[in-house]
């Protein structure tokens, strides 16, 4: 069923994905993409991060624009509160990435959303952190996300939209899976 | 000792069928009907894999009345009951005398190269030529085992659903069972029950009841037309051939095995198996969303059932409606598994085909069997693999169709390729 055949208009182009899909499974090397960012400490817990290019499709791509977004931590950690916590951009990604997610599923099963709201919250002690307890992690011990979601669908076919989400998502994969991470220092001239 | 052991490989033949198990001689029995010469290439004696390559405890996952092969069917007093592993091969070998299939036992093929107007079989009972080959050498030849095996630490033994055959082969102690088909999931069982503590790593899976409604599943998902669907009808026909097989198991009172129930028993459920590092398993946070995304899947299936019972006039010759519970997960599930607390890894992880001695370029960048369902080129033919033309195609029940078409495809191609001298000489 093509998007001409399909009812729904959830903004989300299935139809040049799927396109995509077929043409990257004949093209293997053109799917390798790598994302990046630049960040600039400011001061304090203050840094600026911003966000230009990527790689992708065999070549150099550019965002429309460049993006910057401030992150700092409250006051309460005796901080100017300039932006979000590292910890909350993190809450920032998996619910954008989960909420597109449901909009192309919804949109190639033909279904309608209205409304997709989500309330992620994720619990952390900060013993860890403050290395007051060995035993405690540093990063979230867990992550809750719920979705109000209002479409034109039953309460099982909105059920399985996010659980097709969550299985399709990189950001859900980031999270509950391991990752290598590799940090090198350099020192500035 | 094989009734054809003195049989000798021809140096010409029509057609080779390599694999003796339920498709090879399904195929032989649509040759015979057809009156094509060929020979069946069995590296051991028929249904090699049931007598050496199973677990104890196994039984198909089809009630004995689905169990038939062109121009057979089980004729027991069990209907209903789950054969074994012992009672496939006797099913089988029953069969390959009733069509006097001429199979070739104890002949390993070595290597199949593509020849002059056809394929050149090398075998360690001499070579031979033949204008058409057909593949039946079985969907699940050889285990796999994801590349995390090689990270486990050396005190920990490993053995595949293949080399597996009871729980008493393992030692003593926590075991760590990989994959939640219907393999991880028995096997997780009776591992549990035999005293050693199982851990369950769970990925996608399958669920559905053994029973619905009072029938058999498999009897709804052939009623309904499920298991008849064309690979042509499926959007995403490269996954549908991937799904793991479903969470069922065969046993004397009909029983569902799921997830719930082996948390029941004791099992300690988690993620999938991601990694391992400083001695540790990591565990995949997905195990809620996988466990919603079969229930849900499970869910349709038996609302697709519900249909069908009603337009077809029989929901009220059958019990009601239910559905079952959802499937439970610790309210924290583990992240990681200290690895000092396991003996053994069992890995359910699948099986893949083995055509390693195919020398013809034809297969994907993957090592994966290219084939337009089940014709892989001119007068080469594979059968039994997952959903290679319909959802049933690797059941013993799933064979005739398929076999049916594929067969007539060969006999076109024969008649193709006949030549012309040959055409005169026999008009």
């Amino acid at each position: 069923m093509s998007n001409l055949e399909k009812s729904a208009k959830n903004g989300v182009n299935v139809d040049a994905l799927l396109a995509a899909r077929a043409a990257l499974t004949q093209a293997p090397e053109a799917a390798q993409f790598k994302w990046r960012a630049t960040s600039q400490w400011l001061n304090g817990t203050h840094s600026r991060t911003t966000i230009s290019d990527f790689h992708g499709l065999g070549t150099e791509q550019k965002h429309r624009q460049n993006f910057q977004f401030d992150t700092d931590h409250p006051e309460i950690f005796a901080s100017e509160d300039n932006g979000p916590t590292p910890v909350e951009f993190v809450l920032v990604g998996l619910a954008g990435c989960l909420s597109a997610g449901i909009a192309a599923v919804a949109q190639n099963r033909n279904i309608q959303l209205r409304s997709v709201k989500a309330t992620l919250e994720a619990g952390m002690d900060i013993q860890g952190i403050l290395g007051i307890d060995e035993k405690v992690r540093n990063g979230f011990d867990g992550i809750r996300v719920h979705y109000d979601i209002d479409a034109d669908a039953t309460p099982e076919q909105i059920a399985a939209l996010v659980a097709q989400s969550q299985k399709r998502s990189a950001v859900f994969d980031v999270l509950t899976n391991p990752t290598d991470v590799h940090v090198t220092v350099s020192k500035a001239k | 000792m094989s009734l054809h052991a003195s049989r000798r490989l021809a140096a010409a033949i029509d057609v080779v069928v390599v694999g003796g198990g339920h498709s090879g001689l399904a195929v032989s029995q649509a040759l015979s009907q057809r009156s094509i010469e060929h020979v069946v290439l069995e590296r051991g004696e028929v249904g090699h894999a049931w007598r050496t390559e199973r677990w104890d405890s196994l039984r198909l996952l089809t009630p004995n009345w689905m169990s038939r092969l062109p121009g057979h069917a089980y004729d027991g007093d069990d209907p209903d009951g789950y054969m074994s592993a012992g009672e496939v091969v006797a099913f089988l070998s029953t069969y390959a005398t009733k069509i006097a299939a001429p199979v070739l036992a104890r002949t390993s093929v070595l290597r199949v190269e593509p020849a002059d107007e056809g394929y050149r079989v090398v075998t360690d009972r001499g070579d031979c030529c033949c204008r058409a080959l057909v593949l039946a050498s079985g969907a699940f030849s050889t285990p796999v085992v994801p590349r995390v095996a090689e990270a486990l630490p050396v005190g920990i033994e490993q053995v595949t659903a293949q080399g597996y055959r009871h729980p008493g082969q393992l030692d003593e102690g926590g075991v760590l069972v990989v994959g939640a088909s219907a393999t991880g999931l028995q096997l997780a069982q009776e591992i549990q029950a035999s005293g050693r503590p199982v851990t369950l790593a769970v990925g996608e899976h399958v669920r559905v009841p053994r029973t619905y409604r009072g029938r058999d599943i498999q009897w709804w998902m052939l009623a309904a037309g499920v298991l008849d669907q064309r690979i042509e009808e499926i959007d995403d026909a490269e996954r549908a051939r991937r799904v793991p097989s479903p969470q069922l198991v065969g046993t004397p009172e009909r029983a569902t095995l799921d997830l719930n129930t082996l948390r029941q028993q004791g099992v300690t459920l988690v993620g999938r198996l991601m990694g391992v590092r400083d001695g540790k398993a990591q565990l995949s946070g997905s195990l809620r969303n996988v466990c919603a995304l079969a229930d849900l899947k499970m869910n349709r299936l038996l609302d697709l059932i519900d249909d069908w019972a009603l337009s077809s006039g029989i929901a009220d010759d059958v019990a009601s409606p239910q559905r079952l519970a959802p499937t439970e997960v610790d309210a924290r599930p583990q992240l990681g598994l200290d690895l000092r607390d396991i003996r053994t890894v069992v890995w359910a992880t699948g099986f893949r085909p083995d055509h390693s001695w195919l020398e013809a370029p034809v297969f994907d960048r993957h090592g994966n069997l290219k084939h337009d369902r089940g014709i892989v080129a001119p007068g080469l033919y594979v059968l039994g693999l997952p959903f290679l033309r319909r959802r049933k195609s690797s059941f013993i029940h799933g064979a005739e169709d398929d076999v049916r078409e594929l067969v007539a495809e060969l006999a076109a191609h024969l008649d193709r390729t006949t030549p012309v001298a040959l055409s005169l000489a026999t008009a």
